[in-house]
């Protein structure tokens, strides 16, 4: 009796094997007392993180590999302005600019959890703007170095060779996660404006995008110092 | 904790403003004060290239700088100041797994100079 008991059991074992898993996490306990879409969030910002301390650090391997010298971003990406030469004034705006919509996206999320449905969306909008101005930087910046500078991939007149696959690799990456923010932070605030989150009863998916629009600035904060300062 | 749970089953219809699980609200004046940072923090970065500085002293400011800046945008944009330790252990503890790998690549980079220099470089 017992035996077949423990049969019994070892066969729906290994059926409920998954089933027991699924009901284990989605049982009536909570580990985390955010919103769902909040922690699911911070897993994918978390995976990002990897992503992109993998470009940092290959790009840090090759750079103290090299045994040419590495070009000078400070020159390279200088601008000249009214035959004023200024270092690096393109990445500063970019930087400023980057900044300023982090501060927008605050404000915004803030305003959500007012229920200021007007001003949220306004300033969702701007954060997109002011997301879709750095790209457009950034499109300038990388078509500068292309056409006038020569660098590719693979090489460039400057010095070490790497310094073009780097550059390439992080910014792309990092001006694809712009890209997709700003159409991320379009749809939300259209939602916004159209009311879907009056009617959901809640905004805080204005806050679950924000979180991603400010791990995009920190990582930039990051390509800031590491790649255009040091 | 059944606070928490009877919240989510009861879905956001009644959720306040100061709702306290999850739902993040602070005084504007906070969000202003670190915006201002930020943009402070910016140029001081920018300023140390502006100025030439080199050396140990650039690096030392570059990431002292970083840091800061980095500090403010996960602590009060992204509210991680806020959130209960469980939360805040699963996104700050892993990255630490990091350093392991740029402390590796380090030291990888500097023996693949060496070689390139004894053995490549005319």
């Amino acid at each position: 009796m017992a035996e077949t008991a423990l049969k019994v059991e070892q066969s729906a074992s290994a059926l409920e094997g998954l089933r027991s898993v699924a009901a284990d996490w989605s049982q009536d306990k909570q580990a985390f007392p955010v919103p769902w879409g909040k922690a699911m969030m911070w897993i994918f910002l978390l995976s990002d993180t990897f992503v992109f301390t993998c470009f940092l650090t290959s790009y840090m391997n090759v750079r103290i590999s090299t045994t040419e010298p590495w070009p000078n971003p400070s020159e390279v990406f200088a601008l000249t302005v009214g035959g004023a030469h200024i270092p690096l004034l393109l990445i500063a705006i970019m930087t400023m600019i980057l900044i300023t919509s982090s501060g927008t996206m605050a404000m915004a999320v803030n305003f959500g959890y007012r229920r200021d449905r007007k001003r949220t969306a306004l300033l969702l909008f701007a954060t997109a703007l002011l997301g879709l101005s750095f790209v457009g930087m950034q499109a300038f910046e990388w078509t500068k170095l292309i056409v006038e500078e020569g660098v590719r991939p693979w090489g460039n007149p400057m010095g070490a060779a790497q310094f073009g696959s780097s550059f390439f690799m992080i910014t792309g990456f990092h001006g694809l996660h712009v890209s997709c923010g700003v159409i991320y932070l379009l749809v939300v605030a259209y939602r916004v404006l159209s009311g879907f989150y009056d009617r959901k009863g809640t905004y805080e998916t204005v806050e679950v995008a924000g979180l991603y629009w400010h791990f995009v600035d920190l990582v930039w904060v990051f390509i800031f110092a590491f790649f255009y300062l040091w | 904790m059944s606070h928490a749970v009877t919240q989510e089953h009861a879905g956001h219809g009644t959720a306040s403003a100061t709702h306290a699980d999850g739902h993040q609200q602070h005084p504007i004046k906070i969000y202003l004060g670190i915006w201002f940072l930020l943009f402070v923090l910016s140029a001081f970065s920018y300023m140390v290239d502006y100025f030439h500085l080199e050396g140990a002293l650039r690096w030392t400011l570059i990431l002292v700088f970083m840091f800061l800046k980095a500090g403010f945008i996960v602590a009060i944009f992204m509210h991680v100041a806020w959130e209960r330790l469980a939360l805040k252990l699963v996104i700050l503890v892993p990255p630490l797994t990091l350093l392991v790998l740029i402390a590796l690549m380090a030291i990888e980079g500097d023996y693949t100079f060496l070689t390139r220099i004894s053995s490549f470089v005319q």
